[in-house]
């Protein structure tokens, strides 16, 4: 594999636009925090905890402007961990 | 391939940027399946003792979690801004931004210090006998929250010492902008360390 004579550069721009992005969303999961929305809590805020983390990984990260045989490791190892949470529940629900 | 025209011995020594950065990924996931299974005991116990947790976290300083959230994201951006400074050729900015990355570690970890001793000075750790007299739930969100923020804070200590080794060799000339994959992979090392921070404040922080 040789080393890629054009690589992407990002301006600073697209960083701090993100990172604004991310104090958004910190804003909005802390302020949800406060309502009480009963069972769908957990689930709100792990689900704005995946769009932060979606936003590190792609951009941050770099995953959007590199080889796409690094999203296919990112996407096998959640599925893995996805995979381990799913039989541990199952698992512990019929005990 | 390489333009380095400081060392002219360097000409043909084999580089493979795209090889070094799989091998980081392949260690950050395993980084990941390490937390996961963090993760995994953290569910299942707050399924079983749903209330116990709730009144557990109510503890927590969520001010704390909150600036503390803030401060690493901050110093995520600074990093990947310290990396684009780089690869613009401007060496200054990018010692900057690195710099800036290390005040903010440590305004973490400061805030980690005095997080930790205000729990464990209301006799809060664990083993404690405080601790030991409250119930099972409370007992594992306290035991786990111990762990899990000790280990991520471990993973923030590792960081702070490599990317200011990173520091040094950009001073030194050792890493240039046609040569920085060992920075970007110190940079995904500290995103990775954010990542967990991202999962670990709701979890921890906001549960009302």
């Amino acid at each position: 594999m040789e080393n890629s004579e054009t690589k992407h550069i990002n301006g600073y721009g697209v960083y701090i636009v993100v990172w604004v992005g991310l104090l958004v969303l910190t804003s909005l999961t802390v302020s949800v925090a406060g309502i009480n929305l009963e069972q769908y809590t957990l689930f709100i805020a792990l689900t704005i905890a995946a769009v932060k983390s979606y936003l590190v990984i792609t951009i941050f990260m770099h995953i959007k402007f590199d080889d796409p045989i690094f999203k296919l490791f990112i996407i096998v190892s959640i599925l893995t961990l996805f995979v381990i949470f799913v039989l541990t529940f199952i698992d512990y629900s019929f005990r | 391939m390489t333009q380095n025209n400081a060392a002219e011995h360097n000409h043909d020594i084999h580089r493979d940027d795209v090889g070094s950065k799989m091998g980081m990924w392949l260690f950050l996931i395993t980084e990941l399946l390490l937390f996961g299974g963090l993760f995994l005991v953290y569910a299942v116990y707050r399924f079983t003792f749903p209330e116990q947790f709730s009144l557990a976290a109510m503890e927590l300083n969520t001010t704390v979690g909150t600036l503390n959230t803030i401060i690493l994201l901050t110093s995520s951006l600074t990093v990947a801004l310290s990396i684009a400074a780089l690869q613009k050729k401007n060496k200054f900015l990018s010692v900057i931004f690195l710099v800036l990355t290390e005040i903010f570690a440590l305004e973490f970890m400061v805030n980690k210090y005095f997080e930790w001793s205000a729990k464990i000075s209301h006799g809060i750790y664990p083993g404690s006998e405080e601790l030991l007299n409250r119930s099972d739930g409370e007992i594992l969100f306290f035991g786990l929250y111990y762990t899990m923020t000790g280990i991520h804070g471990l993973h923030v200590i590792i960081g702070m010492v490599l990317l200011f080794i990173m520091m040094i060799l950009i001073i030194k000339n050792k890493i240039t902008s046609d040569n920085l994959i060992s920075l970007e992979n110190s940079g995904l090392y500290w995103h990775l360390v954010d990542l967990i921070w991202i999962f670990l404040f709701p979890l921890f922080y906001l549960i009302n």
